[in-house]
């Protein structure tokens, strides 16, 4: 074991610094035009976090509206099915983000976004979205707070997502499809930022994922880490301590950064993030970016990146819409590079069989994003002490996935 | 740009996307803008993810990849080229191919093929200093871009460290052809006159003569047009067809500016 008392005490700097570094890591890589708008967005974000009006008002609506906080629930036979032949066993708990009002971590940062848009007066959002969770969540709050929203969204994911699509419309909002490149994630993202470009006098962007230029990254952490707050408290009436482990998965990476956040000065608490490798990190067929990418800039920020050796971006691939990115946030790469946070990759057939296995131990059907991080306990169990804790962030449910898995399951629907 | 200036000449600045639909093409299309009357050629070398293009040159330039483009396929064009032209090329390319090649080794490269300039479509002001600096030290010139949401004070430092040429952004917005220009043109060009002895060149949205005589108007020293001349080379049947419509319409261009 490590030097606790030691390993305590030596804080982290505090990220991101006034640039929008966390370390060598993120900045702010955008063209000119944006450059007004992200400086006044930073500025209100920084306001918001001063404001304890803005603050109250956020916490009630999580509250009342969101449905926080969510559980962390003792998942009980799922621990059961990772016992060891020597009689180890870990202790698995889960922290409940699927229970979340449209059933995914992503609403915290939509309506913290959504919030701060009114408090900068502007009257419309634009949003990118993957598997739709994040579209969906922001459609929500747009419609909550009357935002007229348009969200982008890659051909491919439209058709994967097909229920998200129709929640999206059903909620008001203009759901464009994106016919280039990749038609996923990535090409939605730049789409959305093309918009964003256009009309950024009164529009403002939602960015879904805690990556994108400065102050993106460290602002969609500030509304996502509720989610390790709240499990440090619940892990203390739980079992009176801190989780030895905290996994989550990770495509651009704001669930993880969300429940990590809270521990990353907590240096006997290990935090885990799980990528895709889709068909397999032999392939070139995955999107394992922290695994197999190297440093470059995607959508605004300097972090890892899948690219080829001419430095252009290339086609990511995974079975889930969400994980579908060749770029990550800006303080994956940073945990990564300093050896606070570990990172490993499961293939997408690994995250089918963990989508399976926790609807029938748990009755509860993940995300196949979340599914992800369920994927890499057959790796991690048979390493642990008995009784090690670990809190998996739930980051979403399952519904939107049910015709995908269906199919890659052989089942008629 | 600087003798252009005193001569009371306004630059006619045309872009294309290198190996859209072919490098043999975009050869030949070189020599061409520069008969036509180009007084410097922005050289586009494709990107994966272009995030300040609009449609017409996102497709180029996903044409341009999938036939297998490459930087230094590129500038070996501009090598055989920028000695048989007038005209001196500015390379324009998005950062990360920049930064994976190491920004050192690719303004040595420019300037080893002959290029003078760089314009870099995706980085701001603050990061403009180190590409700046090494640039400097091959003696490439590091266009900077002004735009209609700039900040007069920060338009002001733009201006102060920009080489070669100011590029005034039209738009809020991406490359591609529009119909008009926005009448606050006017002012923000006499704001840069008012701040920088630099020529102002106007580009993003311009497609055809008219506009041209109205930014000539409003006081640009350049006019650089992109989309348009992209659409014109990708139009035709043939690479021959495509040429002669590029062609046409640079002439055009150009005698629409005094």
């Amino acid at each position: 074991m490590v030097n606790m008392a030691a390993a305590v005490l030596e804080k982290l700097p505090t990220v991101p610094d006034a640039q929008g570094r966390f370390g060598k890591f993120g900045g702010r890589y955008v063209p000119e035009t944006l450059i007004f708008a992200l400086t006044e967005l930073e500025q209100a974000y920084k306001s918001a976090t001063e404001d304890s009006e803005f603050q109250a008002e956020f916490a009630r609506v999580l509250k009342d509206y969101v449905g926080r906080k969510t559980p962390l629930y003792p998942a009980e036979r799922l621990s059961e099915h990772y016992r060891q032949p020597d009689g180890r066993q870990p202790r698995i708990y889960l922290k409940r983000e699927d229970l979340n009002h449209t059933g995914a971590h992503k609403i915290n940062n939509a309506l913290g976004q959504a919030l701060l848009c009114r408090k900068m007066g502007k009257h419309q959002i634009v949003a990118e979205t993957g598997a739709g969770q994040h579209g969906v969540a922001t459609a929500t709050v747009c419609a909550r707070f009357g935002l007229p929203c348009i969200i982008y969204m890659g051909a491919k994911d439209m058709e994967r997502q097909a229920l998200n699509v129709f929640r999206m419309r059903l909620l008001g909002a203009e759901v464009r499809g994106v016919h280039e490149g990749t038609k996923t994630l990535k090409d939605a993202t730049s789409e959305a930022i093309r918009h964003w470009v256009t009309n950024v006098e009164t529009t403002h962007y939602i960015l879904g994922s805690a990556a994108g230029p400065h102050p993106f990254p460290g602002m969609v952490r500030y509304f996502q880490s509720v989610i390790g707050r709240e499990t440090r408290r619940q892990c203390e009436a739980h079992f009176g301590g801190k989780p030895d482990i905290v996994m989550a998965c990770v495509g651009g990476g704001s669930n993880a950064i969300g429940i990590f956040h809270e521990f990353v000065d907590d240096r006997d608490v290990r935090l885990i993030g799980v990528e895709a490798a889709g068909e397999g990190m032999d392939t070139n067929k995955h999107a394992a970016t922290l695994t197999l990418g190297s440093p470059g800039v995607l959508h605004g920020s300097f972090s890892y990146l899948l690219q080829d050796s001419e430095g252009q971006v290339i086609d990511p691939h995974s079975i889930s819409a969400g994980l579908d990115y060749p770029g990550i946030g800006p303080e994956h790469s940073y945990l990564k590079e300093l050896g606070r946070a570990e990172y490993f990759a499961v293939t997408d057939k690994q995250a089918l069989a963990a989508f399976e296995l926790l609807s029938k131990t748990e009755g509860i059907i993940p995300a196949l994003e979340t599914a992800h991080a369920f994927a890499y306990l057959d790796d991690l169990c048979p390493t642990l002490e008995d009784g090690a804790t670990v809190v998996i962030n739930l980051s979403g449910r399952g519904d939107k996935d049910m015709y995908t898995a269906a199919k890659l399951l052989g089942w008629d629907v | 740009m600087k003798e252009l200036k005193d001569q009371g000449r306004v630059a006619f600045i045309p872009f294309l996307v290198a190996g859209d639909p072919d490098l043999e093409t975009t050869e030949e299309a070189l020599k061409r803008l520069d008969a036509a009357g180009a007084d410097v050629i922005e050289l586009g070398i494709p990107y994966s993810d272009p995030l300040a293009d609009g449609p017409t040159i996102q497709s180029a330039s996903t044409r341009s990849l999938a036939k297998g483009t490459t930087v230094d396929k590129v500038l070996d064009i501009v090598r055989r080229v920028s000695s048989q032209i007038r005209a001196p090329i500015v390379i324009f390319l998005y950062f990360n191919p920049i930064l994976y090649r190491t920004i050192d080794k690719m303004c040595q490269q420019l300037a080893d093929c002959g290029a003078k300039g760089l314009l870099v479509p995706d980085i701001a002001l603050e990061e403009t200093g180190q590409v700046r600096d090494v640039a400097s030290k091959y003696g490439i010139e590091l266009v900077l871009l002004s735009t209609p949401t700039t900040r007069p004070e920060r338009a002001e430092a733009i201006a102060k460290v920009t080489q070669g040429f100011l590029y005034l952004v039209s738009v809020a917005g991406v490359t591609g052809q529009r119909t008009s220009m926005e009448s606050r043109l006017e002012g923000l060009i006499a704001h840069l006159h008012s701040v920088t002895d630099k020529s102002i060149a106007v580009g993003f949205g311009v497609s055809g003569p008219s506009q041209v005589k109205q930014l000539v108007e409003w006081g640009a020293e350049g006019v650089i047009v992109g989309s348009a001349l992209v659409k014109a080379l990708a139009s035709g049947d043939s690479p021959a067809e495509g040429l002669q419509a590029m062609e046409q319409l640079a002439k055009e261009l150009r005698s629409a500016m005094p």
